[in-house]
């Protein structure tokens, strides 16, 4: 048995998407600026596929420009509403504690040159409160990032209303959507966003391609100077066949997308119930507000990645918060910031079902959890301890 | 390439001496639930040879594996040969570890010179320069 649970790092490649892919990874290789045949193909597949994804979002085609994918895009919006903000002497910025580091770093980036950064925290449900981006932001505010849907425990933000108060108060307002995009429905009009970041690989599409949408209007700051590529927003020969497969893999998403959602959920709600069994054990986030697909645990006792490991050798593929599997000495930001101890933000896992997904994989990822969990504890000294009375449990 | 070596996959799949020695003559625990790893090693000492060892360790594949290895590495060996047991032994005998996994097998190394150490506090007579002239 092979179970992919790890769609929050990746996807499978749709096949709509690869067959769309094909012919200009093949034979129709002009360069989209050349003016012969096989380039104004190329030229006007780009353009097709711009009209596919704004279409998938509410926006208009010349308000998005494609990218290598989210960090790229995450760090062009920042720093455009950044540079916007110097000019007209606005250098404050509202994030959150629970951001992508493709938006924290880029924030610390702009804190070393004179910008200030207030990172709202969230509470244990993972969620940002709107109020609290309210009273936080200032006349001199001239960005608010918050992302669409965490990337670690799935939790949904309030971002209609957050995108309303920015409008309220003449603010721009960016939104990291990697994870939502092609899996809960967007429109930019109606949730009042102006920058919007998304990754293809994430709903079903090509790895290095992504998009960026801006409100029209907004002045972007290129990070990539050269030709006029994308209105001269992004330079460099774009990567025709991903961004073709990038509007084909998103059109496919978005008209699965209720359906896939509500078999999700159920599945989703069925593993949420079945590792809950597990004693001294904790959900991480909100229990509604978080996608379809996600369900993130913490386990008293344990290290993540022995868990991996043998889930990996049980044919499951997920992920963790836990420190030793990113090569640092801190657990995720993520999970601290909603509360969660040291000691038990590093027995975390992060499984995230894909849309072929089974209720007899869930039912055979909840036995296979059970048991390593029960496993690694019998052997740590600090399960040990906790059910000897020598320390107290936290969960 | 594989995260980690086949021998250090085997280690942690099937750790030798997992458990505890419940009249441990040396027991040692290093690291903290903070930092993600804990090992704890419990000796049984007879006529200054190292008759048995356990171990539990709350931690990564690695530090599991470094663990069950450095054990396998001085069951049945004299205490003075215990005594110089280093990291570097360790990870070698895993077919190494990644750089950013070294300090595993460091736990390992300190969590078995802790035991030892707290043998000898219990039994001061026995410490190799315990009869030598200052």
């Amino acid at each position: 048995m092979r179970i992919y649970a790890d769609n929050a790092a990746t996807t499978k490649l749709s096949p709509e998407a690869l067959f769309a892919m094909m012919p200009y990874l093949t034979d129709c290789y002009g360069n989209p600026s050349s003016l012969y045949e096989s380039g104004q193909k190329a030229k006007e597949a780009i353009e097709q596929a711009r009209e596919t994804v704004a279409s998938c979002i509410g926006a208009e085609p010349k308000e998005i420009i494609f990218t290598s994918g989210g960090s790229e895009s995450d760090n062009q919006a920042i720093l455009s509403a950044a540079e916007i903000g110097k000019k007209n002497g606005k250098t404050h910025i509202v994030s959150d504690a629970i951001e992508h580091h493709a938006v924290l770093h880029t924030l610390k980036k702009l804190q070393t040159r004179g910008f200030d950064v207030t990172y709202l925290p969230v509470g244990e449900n993972g969620i940002v409160d709107p109020e609290d981006v309210k009273e936080a932001i200032r006349e001199d505010t001239c960005l608010v990032t918050v992302m669409t849907a965490n990337n670690e425990i799935g939790t949904i933000q309030p971002v209609c209303e957050i995108g309303k108060i920015c409008r309220e108060r003449n603010v721009l307002f960016h939104t990291d959507a990697v994870q939502a995009v092609g899996h809960l429905p967007i429109h930019v009009c109606s949730d009042n966003i102006d920058l919007l970041s998304a990754s293809a690989h994430k709903f079903h599409g090509p790895k290095g391609v992504g998009f960026l949408y801006a409100k029209k209007g907004i002045r972007l700051t290129n990070l990539i100077e050269g030709g006029a590529q994308e209105k001269g927003r992004r330079a460099g020969t774009e990567n025709v066949a991903g961004i073709v497969g990038m509007a084909e893999a998103l059109k496919g998403s978005v008209s699965r997308m209720e359906e896939n959602g509500k078999k999700l959920t159920d599945l989703r709600n069925r593993l949420i119930e079945g590792l809950s069994e597990i004693p001294h054990s904790a959900l991480n986030g909100d229990r509604e507000k978080r996608l379809p697909n996600n369900v993130s645990f913490c386990f008293e006792g344990i290290e993540g990645e022995g868990l991996l490991l043998l889930l990996d050798d049980r044919g499951i593929c997920a992920s963790s918060g836990s420190a030793c599997t990113s090569g640092s000495l801190d657990p995720s930001h993520v999970l601290l910031a909603i509360g969660r101890k040291h000691d038990v933000a590093h027995g975390s896992l992060r499984l995230t079902l894909g849309d072929d997904a089974t209720a007899e994989d869930v039912e055979y990822i909840i036995r296979s959890v059970k048991e390593v969990v029960s496993y690694l504890r019998s052997f740590s000294p600090v399960w040990r301890d906790l059910t000897a009375g020598k320390s107290e449990f936290i969960l | 390439m594989a995260l980690y070596s086949d021998k250090v996959m085997d280690h942690f799949r099937n750790p030798r001496n997992v458990g505890i020695i419940e009249d441990a003559d040396g027991i040692g625990e290093v690291g903290n639930a903070k930092c993600g790893d804990i090992m704890k090693m419990y000796l049984k000492i007879e006529n200054d040879i190292i008759t048995d060892v356990k171990f539990e360790t709350f931690g990564c594949g690695s530090a599991i594996a470094s663990s069950s290895m450095a054990t396998e590495l001085i069951k049945g060996k004299p205490v003075k040969e215990a005594m110089t047991l280093t990291n570097k032994a360790v990870a070698e005998a895993l077919d190494g570890l990644p750089d950013y996994k070294m300090h595993c097998s460091v736990l390992a190394e300190e969590a078995i010179q802790k035991a030892l150490n707290d043998y000898y506090e219990k039994h001061p007579e026995k410490k190799p320069d315990a009869n030598v002239p200052a």
